[in-house]
């Protein structure tokens, strides 16, 4: 009962169909992006408070950005009775699979509290390690601050002792907290200058 | 350097079949014999390897600017089945001996979970220079593309061979056929597994 | 063949897993545990049936010669739509699963009933035989998620019976092949018994 495949009626169908289906999806998309920003919204808030001390602020909404060599980061700032307690900070490098997503958390005097993992694509078993569930790996760093313990792997001559067999994750993982206590630096240097106004 | 390690991983570590799954029903279909299990390799090998290259550029230069990522899926099946419909179509000028000898095997590449499955990795790991997503690494994701159909071929071959030989083998009645073979592929897999940490 | 024929077939004469033999790629990449397994399933049935009733109805349209690339635009748009909810409103279970999902569009089951069954069927039986093929497919994948929980670690649905590791290799890529070779045997001899 198919109508006849002439080119004029196969076009117009398959034509029809996409723009239905597109139609459609556009819809879907406008619907759920609310949804979608507040699932994000919610993930951030548990990675920022697994990672900084008790605060009684919205990390969220004092959100504000440190530009370190032309990149944008994300800073949270914790806060308890108007005062900073720490900073959950949002960093980035480049792993053995793509980019490893973290959120460090630092305390008010520089010292690493703790670190959670937002995304990454590394390989399950090895790499993957980097997650606290799966490995001590991330723990190491709690409590430690940077000044005295070296964020480079035990190969490169830091403190840090990599995942076995995944040294480019391990690597990726350091450069991503480094370039977050440069943030850390950097925030505490522009906080002593200008005037931080919330709410 | 890193292409090095992009080809170690994706053929040996990371093998698109054995140890992600992907591309497992002409495994299981097609691998009964060496010289089909080459054959469906070169034409998934060319389909992969242009497929991804076009989804690549599409992704960044197309839905990405405006701002319509979520019409992905839509967008890389169909690109990915007009380009096995091209394929067929040019297979069957040039070569008309390799067409009748892939057969049902040519159309079927295009549900064959590996070739999309690769196009959607190659945007996710975000080949880029220095993690900076403006700056896309394009020799890099083919390179990607090719050696993971290289392992998915490598995969095959192994098999088909494995395969030729249980036919001669004294297997007991409930195993014969689909379980050995699987219980087998599993074996494969496991001696993968001895790659990791190669990287 | 009766309405209710319709759903039970699609789980043990034409389980899609143990008998159709299709479906492989997720049935071993997301059976990690069984709430996978079972997320897995349902959010495949969900396209089923929806695919499965759309084609239905619009395949006295399609001319022969683009019925293919229909379907595939078709059931493209319902993955997305089932990428979008899960993103929305299961968003632990969308990582999980990951690649998983966006390939459920090359996923062998759905195209091929598309192609094998609703377009020569009518809108309510398409449904049915989605609902059906869904179960089966649904009740392969728990199952195995199960089985290779409860060797690779030694849980069920997230419950912990011993206090460490079960036998890793299960979670890990070659246990997913041995596991479902073996519950393929004990299928088949299942199924044969139920025949006598």
């Amino acid at each position: 009962m198919a109508k006849e495949s002439s080119m004029k009626n196969m076009l117009i169908t398959l034509g029809g169909v996409t723009l239905i289906a597109s139609a459609l999806l556009g819809c879907v998309y406008a619907l759920t992006k609310g949804p979608i920003d507040a699932a994000m919204i919610a993930k951030t808030n548990s990675a920022i408070s697994s990672v900084v001390p008790d605060f009684d602020n919205d990390p969220s909404s004092d959100l504000f950005k440190i530009d370190l060599q032309g990149k944008d980061f994300k800073v949270y700032p914790a806060k308890k009775g108007g005062e900073i307690v720490g900073y959950a900070i949002e960093s980035y490098a480049s792993g053995f699979g793509g980019r490893i997503s973290i959120m460090v958390g630092f305390d008010a005097k520089g010292s690493i509290t703790n670190i959670s993992v937002l995304s990454h694509t590394e390989t399950p078993g090895l790499g993957d390690k980097i997650e606290p569930s799966k490995s001590s790996f991330s723990a190491q760093f709690a409590g430690k601050s940077p000044e005295d313990f070296k964020i480079l792997v035990k190969k490169d001559g830091g403190d840090v002792d990599a995942i076995t067999a995944s040294t480019i994750t391990s690597r990726a993982y350091c450069e991503a907290v480094s370039t977050a206590y440069e943030v850390f630096k950097k925030c505490k240097e522009e906080s002593s200058k200008k005037e931080v106004t919330n709410e | 350097m890193e292409y090095i390690i992009i080809i170690i991983s994706a053929v040996f570590v990371n093998n698109i079949l054995l140890s992600q799954f992907l591309g497992v029903c002409p495994f299981l279909g097609v691998s009964n014999k060496v010289g089909t299990a080459a054959g469906m390799s070169g034409a998934v090998t060319f389909v992969m390897a242009v497929a991804t290259l076009v989804t690549y550029l599409l992704q960044y230069y197309v839905l990405v600017p405006l701002g319509i990522e979520f019409m992905q899926t839509v967008t890389f099946i169909v690109i990915i089945a007009s380009l096995v419909q091209m394929v067929e179509i040019i297979l069957k000028k040039i070569s008309p001996a390799l067409y009748q000898a892939l057969g049902i095997f040519l159309p079927l590449i295009t549900t064959n979970c590996a070739v999309l499955g690769v196009a959607i990795l190659v945007v996710s790991k975000e080949f880029t220079f220095g993690g900076d997503p403006a700056m896309l690494n394009m020799p890099q994701a083919v390179v990607f593309a090719i050696a993971n159909a290289l392992g998915f071929g490598l995969a095959m071959i192994l098999f088909a061979g494995l395969r030729e030989q249980l036919e001669l083998a004294n297997v007991p009645k409930e195993f014969k056929g689909t379980p050995i073979a699987l219980i087998t592929a599993g074996i494969l897999a496991l001696s993968f597994m001895g790659f990791a940490g190669l990287v | 063949m009766s309405k209710l024929n319709l759903i039970t077939k699609g789980i043990i004469k034409d389980n899609p897993i143990f008998v159709l033999l299709l479906g492989m790629c997720p049935t071993l990449g997301t059976t990690t545990s069984a709430i996978n397994g079972l997320g897995m399933g349902l959010a495949t049935t969900f396209v089923l049936i929806l695919s499965n009733m759309v084609i239905s109805s619009i395949s006295g349209l399609i001319p022969n010669k683009v019925r293919i690339p229909s379907y595939i635009v078709v059931i493209a748009a319902f993955v997305t739509i089932l990428q979008l909810l899960m993103q929305a409103y299961t968003p632990g279970l969308y990582e999980t699963l990951g690649l998983f999902i966006p390939l459920i569009v090359v996923n062998c089951i759905v195209l091929g009933r598309a192609e094998a069954f609703a377009s020569k069927n009518p809108v309510s039986d398409s449904a049915l035989d989605g609902i059906g093929i869904g179960l089966g497919f649904t009740l392969g994948l728990t199952i195995l998620g199960a089985v290779r929980e409860l060797l690779g670690s030694a849980s069920l649905f997230g419950i912990k019976f011993i206090n460490g590791d079960g036998m890793l290799v299960f979670i890990l890529a070659p246990g997913a092949f041995i596991a479902l070779g073996y519950l393929l045997v004990v299928f088949n001899k299942f199924k044969s018994k139920l025949s006598k």
